[in-house]
């Protein structure tokens, strides 16, 4: 999923500043499983900026609402009229979200109020760890199932580099070197000998560097 | 033009199995415990949210505590423990707004400790007493007036 | 063109000469300044001309702006000394690579050590975006294609003089999965490398094992290994690798005989301290590459002694690997 954090209260407050009536509109998907932007998390947003504008003697017209998913039309589309009586959104949601908000409500001011941070999953409880980059070409049939795009400090085909110590990467004591993880599950599924073929240079294009991405299924279209 | 002296509100959120039954000893006993607090019952603390926590101050409440059972002896195996991280949570969310993480804490009593729950109450009101009325509250009155 | 043993050169650098007429090789490194002052470079230059055989350019080591590579590396060959260049995979993409890759042949640099690079969080500018558009594998890759394939890496014809590199890489064999560390380096010779040189080698037993399994490998023969030496400065320092730098393994008998250097010198006399830790440092130093120089394998050494430049004479001296050869122009 989709793994955001809550962005500072202060960075938030400051963006609504000068709108009199703001709507903390929360996600229910992604944003929601790693509670940064669900509909508990747009309340307390909602809450805090109240008590804060009340300090500050501004206006406390702040609604929060929460909707299943800010990156679809369908979902998007049954509160326009929520959205009109408000002067600006806070939207809660991914990156993703919040622009499809600005997409379909053009004259409304439309704020991100947490910042997309990865692609990932909660390994525990309270810990949420990076998985994929969207690379756009899928390398994990040859990686064991871990991603050396996303997990390797230097998004490396060939590694471990020489800085891989005790399981660990350089760059950081407390993150597994992902081609250590590499290596051990390549063990374990017997398929070793994988480690010792040179990866090509990786074809980036279909990654970010291409460019916007986009992709057109003829069969879904209406 | 007289100031009249400075009564904070202040609401427990309190387990049912040990801090209302503490209350409860509290009263048995006849100790008594400040007025100024606001007693809310619940099943077990682990049901307390941040987002009741918040409410509760911007609603005009000066303090909020939790009264939850002692460590490793909830009634509902680790409901204080949740209710100690969320406690934690909400305060740094006051710090953060500006109302100050200190008006909020966590407190525990086993249900026996009548003495124990007063003092926690008296306690409290001290504190709360010393920092003054919430600023939230004091904009409301300021807005209202 | 061949060497002296009739090898036959691909490049013809000094350093490809010596190696391939089965001279004990001397590389030292030298580090480029913060700033853009070329005095700094003559000054080290100086120390390392008749001490060594050909001299490694960091580039932006450990992720600090230092004067570029490529620049120095000029500079080294109008002194009429052999440089190594470095080039990470950190700062560039394949684009720039290979254009530098052009002009630094044309300004007559003829040896590259190929990194993947250490990370920007270590250096002065961690708020950096990186590039690892390859890594040190698939760069030597690029390399070796430019040069006997005459093809850029996109596969288009390089018209024209092609850049011919003598190729080197770098090797930890301290670093983990051990196991596995032999086959990158074999990984590296299948990618084209031609030399390596090694990460700091203070624990030889495990050095010498590494060698051991590099040689069941077969990868002997294909490569020409350059084990990494370098001085300890102080005691501090030496605890300060053993424990503070990963992967430096530092043998708790060089702790000690650090220590042991300054028995009876008194802690005020810091300037007498400092000389027989230094006195020391370079005494391990030399012991270490007579013993490397022992392991079969082992065809040179590449000394490290970055912002220690000037030890670098006394190391090779006390080593007894001077004068260094001289090759008929
Ligand atoms: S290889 Fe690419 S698509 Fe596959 S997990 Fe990694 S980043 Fe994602
Ligand atoms: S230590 Fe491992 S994860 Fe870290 S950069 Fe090196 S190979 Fe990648």
């Amino acid at each position: 999923m989709i793994i955001a954090q809550r962005k500072p209260l202060e960075e938030i407050k400051e963006m609504v500043a000068s709108y009199e009536k703001v709507l903390v509109l929360g996600c229910g998907t992604c944003v929601a499983v790693c509670f940064a932007g669900g509909e508990k998390e747009a309340k307390l947003l909602a809450s805090e900026l109240r008590m804060a504008r009340q300090m500050e003697g501004k206006s406390t017209q702040i609604i929060d609402h929460t909707i299943q998913r800010q990156c679809e039309w369908e979902f998007i589309d049954p509160i326009k009229e929520l959205v009109a009586s408000v002067d600006a959104v806070v939207s809660t949601a991914c990156g993703i979200g919040v622009q499809g908000m600005a997409e379909r409500f053009e004259d409304k001011p439309i704020f991100p109020g947490v910042n997309t941070t990865f692609l990932g999953m909660p390994v525990q409880p309270g810990e949420f760890v990076e998985r994929c980059q969207a690379c756009g070409d899928c390398i994990l049939d040859l990686t064991g199932g871990v991603c050396p795009v996303a997990r390797c400090a230097k998004s490396l085909m060939n590694g471990p580099c020489g800085g891989s110590q005790n399981g660990k990467c350089e760059v950081n004591p407390e993150t597994p070197c992902a081609w250590q993880l590499i290596y051990d599950r390549l063990a374990k599924l017997g398929q070793l000998e994988r480690m010792m073929e040179i990866m090509p240079a990786k074809n980036w294009s279909t990654s970010r560097d291409g460019g916007l991405r986009k992709i057109i299924r003829e069969d879904l279209k209406l | 033009m007289s100031e009249t002296p400075f009564e904070p509100e202040i609401t427990a959120f309190v387990c049912q199995y040990c801090g209302d039954m503490a209350a409860d000893s509290a009263g048995w006993n006849r100790i008594s415990y400040p007025a100024n607090v606001k007693i809310v019952r619940l099943p077990c603390t682990g049901k307390v949210d941040v987002h009741h926590i918040l409410n509760a101050f911007e609603h005009g409440a000066d303090g909020v505590y939790v009264v939850a059972c002692p460590e490793g002896n909830c009634h509902h195996i680790n409901g204080n423990l949740s209710a100690k991280r969320r406690v934690t949570y909400a305060k740094s969310l006051l710090d953060e707004v500006g109302v100050g993480g200190n008006r909020l804490e966590m407190f525990h009593v086993t249900a026996a400790q009548g003495d124990e729950f007063a003092r926690i109450a008296a306690e409290m009101t001290e504190r709360i007493r010393a920092l003054g009325p919430s600023p939230v509250r004091r904009a409301m009155g300021k807005s209202s007036g | 063109m061949s060497g002296d043993n009739g090898k036959e050169l691909v490049v013809g650098s000094k350093l490809e000469r010596l190696l391939k007429a089965g001279h004990f090789v001397v590389t030292g490194e030298l580090g480029p300044p913060q700033n853009a002052d070329r005095s700094v470079i003559e000054k080290k230059a100086g120390y390392l001309r008749d001490a060594v055989d050909a001299v490694n350019i960091t580039d932006n080591q450990t992720a600090v702006v230092r004067m570029c590579s490529m620049a120095v590396a000029k500079m080294l060959i109008d002194l009429g000394i052999e440089p190594i260049m470095q080039m990470t995979c950190r700062d560039r993409n394949r684009i720039a690579i290979q254009s530098d890759l052009l002009g630094a042949y044309a300004l007559g640099v003829r040896n590259l050590l190929c990194l993947t690079g250490d990370h920007q969080s270590f250096g002065n500018h961690p708020q950096a975006k990186n590039v690892h558009d390859l890594d040190s594998i698939t760069l030597i890759q690029m390399v070796r294609q430019m040069r006997d394939a005459k093809k850029f890496q996109c596969g288009e014809e390089i018209k024209g003089q092609e850049p011919r590199f003598f190729i080197g890489g770098a090797i930890n064999p301290f670093a983990d999965p051990f196991d596995f560390r032999p086959f990158r380096l074999a990984k590296k010779v299948k990618a084209g490398v031609e030399f390596v040189q090694s990460q700091l080698i203070f624990n030889v037993p495990k050095f010498r094992e590494y060698m051991k399994r590099c040689g069941d490998l077969g990868l002997l023969d294909k490569v020409y290994i350059l084990a990494g030496v370098g001085p300890i400065k102080s005691l501090a320092a030496a605890r300060y690798m053993a424990t503070s730098v990963p992967g430096m393994d530092v043998p708790q008998e060089y702790i000690d005989r650090m220590a042991n250097a300054v028995k009876g010198i008194p802690q005020e006399d810091k300037k007498a301290r400092r000389e027989a830790w230094e006195r020391e440092g370079i005494k391990i130093c030399a012991e270490i590459i007579q013993q490397v120089k022992e392991i079969p394998g082992v065809a040179g050494v590449h000394i490290m002694a970055i912002e220690w430049e000037s030890a670098v004479p006394e190391i090779v001296k006390e080593a007894g690997l001077l004068p260094r050869p001289k090759l008929e122009a």
